[in-house]
């Protein structure tokens, strides 16, 4: 059940923290809100991002969590968070409801992306994702040199056991993007060291030299 | 023997002890007379009529820190003090407490028993203005009328809004029902193992143990206690019934399995064989002493008139719509009596209306009943959940 928050620590155990010790991932998430929005977040672990929202943009942000643990300690901090799935729970949500939809780190680990990103975008008018790019240039090294499915400090897990079901590259999930019907209305990506990776290049060079990837989509 | 007799002859049994707290219970209690009748969702109006109640902690001076909560079924309004009729703990003493989730160092606390019920607010046992025992010349009572009894003694308490009102079974069908019809006066709202209307199956199982009590020949048409009778055997097998709806297959085998009970072979017989037989008789034993027959099927049958959406048009999330409550709900997985389903429906409603819910699925395998015991989980999110709701109110 804890699966997938542990999944987050680990991804993000190498994310580099912002000026307040804040996970500069969540940071660059936060900016693409607009003060006072409705917030959905999507696998919100314990809160912290909600937390963030909050208390810096005014927001009214509710979560879902897969995890116990996870729902326990967002509501200890006063967060109202359901215990739930991206894949079943979002479904239930009616059109409009939020602003913002935000599924942070979370979609390779869903059943049916496709349609979890479809349901983001009928629930909220915005969404925010963001996930491991697979297409970062030490996962293609790693598969070219080994020929093994690529395992590095931020995704330890074996092929056989690893929550991460549906992993993309940047590429693919611009792909997925216009599949929906969906528009991008801004991207950004963090090198292996949490820096944002400062180029308005063409998407090859985002998908080669970004480890993570947030879009902020909205509908077209 | 003859000591026994004599111990009993000094203190008088549960069953006495009990039906002196229709009345005159060991609790506070606030009479309410003419000029504040109560009028019933079945259109009668029942007056005069008091409220028992215990109160736990200290009413801070800005008249903030006020919980309410509300018991289930089978329950009354001692929560965390030794019960007056059963000498036992208060029935929810695990969460209630200086120092406990329910923090009474923090908090004022306030437990009524259940219009309808038999602990000293007015229900079928208690006395009518005519001097006759009610039997079943009370009207019958649902659970808004209840909420109504109860806000008339928050009002009594000088309370306007409460901190939150808690519950869990048909104390959460109660809590549920307060946010509807007083959303202003609920600042969090934390209901527990229950649903927003009872269940086809539930209904049936109540049916199931008010027929047992009425096919008791001694239940007199309701009249018993005139008679100086009480339909024991059919409120036993009413109980035992509801006993086994409160546990699961899995605590019950845990607890039990299929062992014998203080014997090494079957008896080719009906005798309580099985351990789960002797526990289960135990039980009804147990309850027929302390509890009224007419108060359970007038209570049963409130939680079974209970269909919150039936007042808003069919439509749950209506009975939410504008109201600020902050919302927490539980539900425990091995449930089978107010399943996670029903908890998920409230929920889908509340945030339909966009009302700030929580809600957490504790993994447990002791059933219904487990909101009534040590159960960490519950514990820690009651704390966390009502915590953040004091300090959001300023309360320390």
């Amino acid at each position: 059940m804890s699966d997938r928050s542990a999944v987050l620590d680990l991804t993000m155990r190498g994310a580099a923290l912002g000026d307040s010790g804040k996970r500069i991932d969540l940071l660059m998430v936060a900016d693409m809100v607009a003060p006072g929005s409705r917030v959905l977040d999507v696998g919100c672990s314990d809160g912290e991002l909600m937390e963030l929202l909050a208390t810096r943009r005014g927001c009214d942000a509710r979560g879902i969590e897969l995890s116990r643990e996870g729902v326990n300690a967002a509501v200890a901090r006063g967060l109202a968070v359901i215990q739930g799935d991206a894949d079943v729970d979002l479904a239930d949500y009616p059109d409009d409801s939020f602003d913002y939809v935000i599924l942070s780190q979370t979609i390779q680990a869903t059943r049916a992306p496709k349609k979890v990103l479809e349901h983001m975008l009928r629930v909220g008018r915005r969404a925010i994702v963001s996930f491991p790019n697979f297409g970062f240039w030490r996962m293609r090294l790693d598969l070219l040199l080994n020929g093994r499915m690529p395992r590095t400090d931020n995704l330890p897990y074996s092929w056989h056991d690893t929550p991460n079901i549906h992993f993309c590259t940047i590429r693919d999930f611009v792909a997925l993007v216009d599949e929906v019907g969906a528009r991008i209305e801004s991207a950004a990506a963090l090198d292996a060291a949490g820096q944002k990776v400062r180029f308005t290049a063409p998407w090859w060079v985002w998908n080669l030299l970004g480890e993570q990837a947030v879009f902020l989509l909205t509908r077209k | 023997m003859a000591a026994s007799s004599a111990a009993s002859a000094q203190a008088p049994s549960i069953e006495v002890l009990a039906r002196g707290e229709a009345d005159r219970p060991h609790s506070a209690v606030v009479r309410f007379g003419a000029d504040k009748p109560l009028r019933l969702d079945s259109g009668a109006v029942l007056t005069p009529f008091q409220i028992a109640y215990q109160t736990y902690g200290t009413l801070n001076a800005a008249r903030s820190n006020a919980i309410l909560l509300c018991h289930a079924l089978s329950g009354d309004q001692h929560v965390a003090n030794v019960n007056p009729v059963t000498g036992k703990p208060g029935w929810w003493e695990t969460l209630v407490g200086p120092g406990k989730p329910i923090d009474t160092d923090r908090f004022f606390v306030i437990c009524s028993n259940v219009l309808g019920g038999c602990m000293g607010t007015t229900g079928p046992s208690s006395t009518g203005p005519d001097g006759q025992v009610y039997g079943l010349g009370l009207p019958l009572v649902t659970i808004r009328d209840m909420v109504r009894a109860q806000a008339m003694l928050v009002d009594h308490l000088g309370i306007e809004r409460l901190l939150a009102v808690v519950g869990g079974s048909m104390g959460g069908m109660q809590v549920l029902q307060w946010a509807a019809s007083y959303p202003e006066r609920v600042f969090a709202a934390f209901p527990m193992a229950t649903a927003a209307r009872h269940s086809a199956q539930n209904i049936g199982f109540h049916e199931v143990g008010r027929q047992a009590i009425m096919a008791d020949p001694d239940w007199r048409s309701g009249r018993y206690l005139e008679e100086g009778l009480s339909p024991r055997r059919g409120l036993a097998v009413a109980r035992m019934a509801a006993h086994i709806t409160y546990m699961s297959d899995t605590s019950l085998h845990r607890k039990f399995g299929r062992r014998l009970q203080a014997r090494d072979d079957r008896t080719f017989s009906f005798d309580a064989d099985f351990q789960v037989e002797s526990y289960l008789r135990h039980q009804g034993e147990a309850f027929v002493d302390r509890f009224d027959a007419n108060s359970y099927l007038y209570v049963t049958r409130a939680m079974d008139y209970f269909d919150l959406a039936a007042d808003y048009g069919g439509v749950l999330a209506n009975a939410f719509k504008g109201g600020r409550t902050r919302f927490c709900l539980v539900s425990f997985t091995s449930d089978w009596l107010f399943p996670t389903a029903d908890s998920r429906a409230i929920v889908h409603a509340l945030n339909a209306a966009g009302a700030p819910v929580s809600f957490a699925e504790i993994v447990t395998d002791k059933g219904h009943d487990a909101f009534l015991l040590e159960e960490p989980e519950l514990f820690a999110i009651a704390r966390g959940f009502l915590d953040a709701v004091a300090r959001t109110l300023g309360v320390s």
